[in-house]
């Protein structure tokens, strides 16, 4: 049988199709699923805001539930001034949440669960965010590293200590949706493995498995939140400071 | 001593990690309810924060985790 790790390998669908660096680029199954993530919450927004009814009918009601939570989540988190990056929070959940959840379908293949893929969202996060605070704040923006109110004398300490942890912020962002990603579809693979090596008996892993795919759903459904919530909180200290 | 036996070992030195994560998941769920109980209006408020404590500290777990499976396969 395979490994758990199989599962996340990466196949070509297609040739070569040009090379950057020596590395020839093709399109692969992660490719597929990223295309059919934009595809499908493309068309469900679509046809969601397509014609609005008065009383919404059910993929209005789905668009507009989407929507409304995103619009909360920033309203909440940052305040009118995230008005503005509502679009691109609102894209960054609904294709973090689709690649989260259709890798959970059966074939399916989470592209979540490649940290190149995690860390290049989160790396883009961070430096747009970065860009931000500087552009608004011009240098007053290095004040994020001096909590309001220390003690001076207390500054070699934390100064550095701050700077680590908002160097360490898209590392932490990208590995805590990968590792979240990879371990489910581990922990979900290794309980198969014991259905089919127990026989009659694996009935009693099966009903552990379902409950565990129950539990990998809301996980999905959870780090999308959390990746989204975690931008939305380090925007808010890019545009408030402390 | 065998390479695959340290590899081994080395994972399971890795998973110890998990038991600080263990604590920490079980104090942000105590606190949720503890205040909860206190106060149960506050629900709408403390509802979405504990879901970004929640997540944090689980994170730390999966990071050992990950340690554990790179001594593993990799």
């Amino acid at each position: 049988m395979e490994g758990p790790l199989e599962q996340f390998k990466i196949h070509n669908m297609s040739g070569p199709l040009f090379t950057i660096g020596g590395h020839s680029v093709a399109f692969t199954n992660s490719s597929l699923f990223m295309v059919a993530s934009v595809v499908i919450a493309s068309a469900l927004l679509l046809a969601g805001s397509g014609k609005a009814a008065m009383v919404p009918g059910r993929i209005q009601a789905t668009g507009e539930l989407f929507y409304e939570f995103i619009a909360n989540m920033i309203r909440d988190n940052v305040g009118s001034a995230g008005r503005k990056y509502f679009p691109f929070i609102f894209s960054l959940f609904v294709f973090t949440l689709f690649g989260n959840v259709m890798g959970l379908l059966p074939y399916g293949f989470a592209f979540t669960s490649h940290i190149a893929v995690t860390f290049f969202m989160a790396a883009v996060v961070f430096l747009a965010v970065t860009l931000i605070g500087l552009y608004k704040h011009g240098l007053k923006f290095f004040s994020l590293f001096f909590p309001h109110g220390a003690p001076l004398f207390t500054a070699p300490i934390l100064i550095p200590i701050e700077l680590v942890s908002y160097l360490s912020r898209p590392i932490s962002l990208s590995v805590r949706l990968f590792a979240n990603m990879t371990v489910g579809h581990v922990l979900l693979k290794v309980l198969a493995g014991f259905v089919v090596a127990l026989g009659i008996f694996g009935v009693v892993p099966l009903v552990v498995l379902v409950a565990i795919t129950a539990l990998e759903l809301l996980v999905a459904v959870l780090q999308a939140y959390i990746f989204t919530i975690l931008c939305c909180i380090y925007l808010n200290d890019a545009l408030h400071l402390h | 001593m065998d390479a695959s036996a340290a590899k081994y070992i080395g994972a399971g030195l890795a998973a110890i990690g998990m038991i600080g994560a263990g604590i920490g998941v079980g104090n942000v769920w105590a606190s949720y309810i503890t205040a909860l109980s206190r106060n149960p209006a506050s629900k709408g408020e403390i509802g979405a924060n504990i879901w970004i404590g929640f997540a944090v500290t689980e994170a730390i777990a999966l990071f050992a985790l990950i340690v554990a499976l790179i001594a593993l396969f990799a």
